[in-house]
């Protein structure tokens, strides 16, 4: 098991009222994902506690898209990736999200 | 003075051989190898009905019996080499030449036979070619095939797999050759007379029934979120932009996806009825909940597939059924329809270059081409117009007018890794070293690169047809190529730049809510829902019944 912190600074703060949404169930051969609302506005931190060592660079180049698309202001992101492809993480942090924006 | 009637009397000389082996045309199985070895001669060319999915496989494990010094050197062509048996031959000295189009399950023994120099490979065909073959120069002395059942004068009903045998039957029958085919049973009147008797010089109950691969069966519940988003994309940036009515799709899991959201986002979408309404498509059994929602009109097969046959009885209207009740394939006829007749071929693939050339050849297996260049083809003689097509032409010349001509729609869906983390992206095929290494001058490509219009992944589509160089067709794919080493060496600003012409379209570009990409959004998400949706009538292979 490896585990690494990335931070990076958004454009914006993520919209929502959500405190924090979960994304995927790591027991389901699928990675989980938690988000909390609790950093500064334009600040994104993300644990990642990950299977396979070595990818690290992925993580980083998965981490700046996101940041650059979801724009993530303001969020702490916890990720077990349970060996997830870099694909899966991305769409499932896109719809952690979306979650944080739209649930109430 | 010239013998004109040479082949008329090679052909008489060899039934002669065999007259104390036949009773009318039938032979008894245990004198099935004696029947080979008399009326097959040395350097003959064999076609061993392999097709995509049924099996002539008693003859084929005839034919292996045969003595190699009295029957060898022969050349084998036939599109599907898929039983073991068949590489047998080669091993055994029986046969020397191939000419095929696909191997599936032998694609790795394949490969290792050509490297040991153990096959004389000719060339690696799609269907249509090799069938076009069996008519210039690739004509069968010999045929041996399969069908369901055969009347005492030789008449045969294929049943629905009737596949590629009526091309077989046509080149050798008419050219003075001998066809005899393996029956599961001889009975007193065939249901449908599908080959006409006077074509069948030999019939013989097989022990046991032919072979039937299922090949087309997709379990709705391996289907994943990526690949779900992928089919989002797809509708939305393709189907939806094109309305292809006419459409072929490829039986991996990510068209399959497609086939499931037909009737949630598909009619979400306001799609019913506007787009794939027609096919040049195999049973596929995800299919069946759009065929029960009203999306489907009509659907020709190439072939069938275990479990559909009761369901597509039942649904006469949407599939092509014999008087006799049951479906009518035709492997030929259905390629050509997915030749000249289709808007639109989608599937998946293993391997993309940076010039959209793509190939399912790795260095140790040869899996043949099957059907997928002539689907995923721009026929050039093609000249009736439809919108799809007019639509793709117009993108691609970047212009209209009275001599622009229309395209086919063929596009490539593939998640960025495949299997064990392996890039689909590459910045040189694997087919490419292979044809080094077995001196080919042409390296297999299932699909040339100026054919593909669209590459659908995970990241988005890239639009070929609005790439106007080759640095903009590279950075289109780059840009969809995700987190793999093609995908992370992209041109961001030239990305961006290609973003902004519409040439990459990102989810988000598209208005697709990730929270929908979803197991929830699948019309069935196990084979039992599809058995459900079915009424009944689908009943899947025991080794997909998990219930």
């Amino acid at each position: 098991m490896e585990k690494f912190t990335i931070q990076a600074q958004a454009k914006t703060t993520l919209g929502g009222k959500s405190p924090h949404a979960l994304t995927g169930v790591v027991a389901s051969g699928n990675l989980e994902i938690l988000f909390e609302r609790k950093e500064a506005p334009l600040t994104v931190t993300v644990e990642v506690m990950t299977a396979s060592h070595g990818y690290k660079p992925v993580w980083e180049a998965v981490i700046k898209d996101f940041v650059e698309r979801a724009s993530p202001g303001g969020m702490h992101i916890a990720i077990h990736d349970n060996g997830a492809r870099p694909d899966t993480v991305l769409l499932r942090l896109m719809q952690g999200a979306r979650l944080m924006e739209t649930q109430s | 003075m010239t013998d004109w009637i040479k082949q008329k009397k090679e052909r008489a000389r060899r039934l002669k051989e065999v007259v104390s082996l036949v009773s009318g045309k039938e032979v008894q199985p245990a004198d099935v190898t004696a029947l080979l070895e008399r009326v097959i001669c040395s350097g003959d060319r064999v076609c061993l009905e392999g097709d995509n999915q049924k099996q002539a496989d008693f003859l084929a494990e005839c034919l292996t019996q045969v003595d190699p010094s009295q029957v060898h050197d022969l050349h084998i062509v036939q599109s599907g080499l898929v039983l073991s048996e068949h590489l047998d031959l080669f091993r055994l000295g029986i046969a020397r030449k191939l000419d095929f189009s696909y191997s599936g399950p032998q694609s790795a023994a394949i490969a290792r036979a050509l490297d040991q120099g153990k096959i004389e490979l000719g060339a690696i065909h799609t269907y249509i070619e090799l069938f076009a073959r069996y008519f210039v120069d690739l004509t069968p002395n010999v045929a041996l095939i399969a069908a369901v059942s055969a009347d005492r004068k030789g008449n045969l009903y294929t049943g629905p797999n009737t596949e590629d045998t009526p091309t077989i039957v046509e080149a050798t029958a008419y050219k003075n050759g001998i066809v005899i085919a393996q029956v599961n049973k001889i009975v007193d009147e065939v249901p449908r007379i599908d080959i006409p008797g006077d074509q069948i010089d030999f019939i013989v109950q097989a022990p046991k029934p032919f072979y039937v691969e299922p090949l087309f069966t997709r379990d709705p519940a391996a289907v994943t979120e990526t690949q779900i988003l992928m089919a989002m994309i797809a509708l939305k940036g393709i189907y939806a932009e094109y309305r292809p009515r006419r459409l072929n799709h490829g039986i991996g899991f990510a068209t399959a996806a497609i086939e499931l959201l037909l009737p949630t986002y598909g009619e979400q979408l306001g799609l019913r009825g506007e787009v794939a309404t027609h096919w040049a498509l195999n049973p596929h059994p995800t299919l069946i909940p759009a065929i029960e929602s009203g999306w489907v009109q009509q659907i020709h097969c190439f072939g069938s597939e275990v479990g559909m046959d009761r369901y597509m009885s039942a649904r006469p209207d949407v599939y092509f059924i014999g008087h006799d009740g049951t479906l009518r394939s035709n492997r030929l006829l259905c390629q050509n329809a997915g030749l000249y007749a289709c808007d639109m071929f989608i599937g998946s693939t293993l391997q993309i270059d940076l010039a959209g050339n793509s190939s399912t050849v790795t260095p140790d297996r040869i899996a043949g081409f099957g059907g997928a260049p002539n689907m995923g083809a721009d026929a050039h003689g093609r000249r009736h117009v439809s919108e799809a097509w007019l639509k793709a032409g117009h993108e691609a010349a970047g212009s209209e007018g009275p001599l622009v001509r229309g395209r086919k729609l063929v596009v490539q869906m593939v998640e960025t890794f495949g299997e064990g983390m392996k890039p689909a992206f590459v910045e040189e095929l694997d087919s490419i070293a292979l044809a080094r290494k077995l001196g080919m001058p042409l390296a297999p490509v299932m699909i040339f690169g100026d054919d593909v219009t669209h590459i659908v992944t995970e990241e988005g589509i890239a639009n070929l047809l609005l790439c106007r160089n080759a640095d903009d067709v590279e950075q289109a794919i780059r840009g969809v190529a995700g987190y793999t080493p093609v995908g992370l060496a992209r041109d961001r600003a030239k990305v961006e730049a290609l973003r902004a012409r519409g040439v990459i379209r990102r989810p988000e570009d598209l208005g697709i809510d990730l929270l929908q990409a979803d197991r929830n959004l699948l019309a069935a998400r196990s084979i039992r829902d599809l058995v459900t949706w079915s009424d009944g009538l689908y009943a899947p292979p025991s080794k997909f019944r998990n219930w």
